[in-house]
């Protein structure tokens, strides 16, 4: 029990830590590694609690996808940071000040009581025994059954997506060669030969 | 004292707290913006699987892969948004931001 509860605190403490650098951090390619990191010790903490399936898509989804993406669109533009920077300090008060308000509303919410599994009765879809089942087994087992609907609708979300991002950064340049498949096709006999007739001796 | 809900909604909510203090500390850096809002997003991910398991409830853990599927959707989107933006107009600063008058 105790090695839970270290596990527990390092995790923790490393997102916390690995949060506040990525607000903080001076090169915003050090912000998404230590993105990188607060995903990867948020798998951990998934995975503590009996979450693995998450836990991989945690890492393959956020890491592999949307932080390699960060990393991409932070490395392919040409800004300068530094300038960006500037006022940095203006916004500390006002930050720090809603920040605190959040905070201290948290924590007024986590004070009162929690939902236990006596109050709530009847759960949605209890979690099997690891015995019985694996949890890509039993997560499998509702999210293709009772939620379908909804598994078939975030994936029209992701194709809405994909079609959004590559419609808003498709360019058509100008003054570039493309092949055009349907005036190929198109072509007829008599407009690309020519039939004439040579005198001999005197050439075309 | 063994690791509750109590704990893991204590490291959510440091975290989201966390998320909303970025946006307002690099009011001009849109992309450290989207990272606030991901880690923001992270921290209810850490809120739904804490209660689920506190719960013994899978429901949410399926709810969490539905926030980061739109999480995913919406950082592509953001990021595409803000590609265009800065060909257009060679800057990122929010405060440049201002063709619609909102």
């Amino acid at each position: 029990m105790v090695l839970q509860e270290i596990t527990f605190y390092l995790f923790s403490a490393i997102i916390v830590a690995s949060g506040v650098m990525v607000i903080a951090a001076r090169n915003p390619v050090h912000s998404v590694l230590f993105l990188i990191l607060a995903f990867f010790n948020a798998a951990g903490l998934f995975i503590l609690v009996g979450a693995e399936f998450l836990a991989m898509i945690m890492v393959i989804v956020y890491v592999g996808a949307v932080a390699v993406l960060f990393l991409f669109v932070v490395m392919m533009l040409d800004i300068n940071y530094v300038e960006l920077r500037q006022g940095f300090l203006n916004y500390l008060p006002i930050g720090a000040l809603i920040g605190f308000i959040l905070l201290v509303e948290l924590v007024f919410v986590l004070g009162t009581r929690f939902a236990t599994p006596e109050t709530v009765g009847a759960t949605g879809a209890p979690i099997p025994p690891l015995s019985e089942m694996t949890n890509t087994e039993a997560l499998g087992q509702v999210l293709y059954t009772r939620y379908i609907y909804l598994f078939q609708a975030s994936g029209m979300v992701l194709l809405v997506a994909m079609i959004g991002a590559i419609v808003l950064t498709l360019r058509e340049r100008g003054g570039v060669r493309r092949q055009s498949i349907a005036r190929q096709v198109a072509r007829r006999r008599d407009e690309a030969v020519e039939v004439r007739k040579v005198t001999p001796g005197s050439g075309i | 004292m063994a690791i509750g809900v109590g704990h893991f909604l204590t490291v959510a909510a440091i975290l989201f707290t966390l998320g909303i203090f970025g946006i307002f500390l690099n009011r001009k850096n849109v992309i450290i913006i989207l990272m606030s809002i991901e880690l923001m997003l992270l921290a209810v991910n850490i809120n739904l699987v804490g209660f689920s398991a506190h719960l013994n409830d899978l429901v949410g853990q399926v709810f969490t892969m539905f926030v980061l599927t739109v999480a995913a959707a919406e950082a592509a989107i953001g990021l595409a948004i803000l590609v265009i933006y800065f060909r257009n107009r060679g800057s990122i600063a929010v405060e440049d931001i201002n063709v619609m008058k909102g």
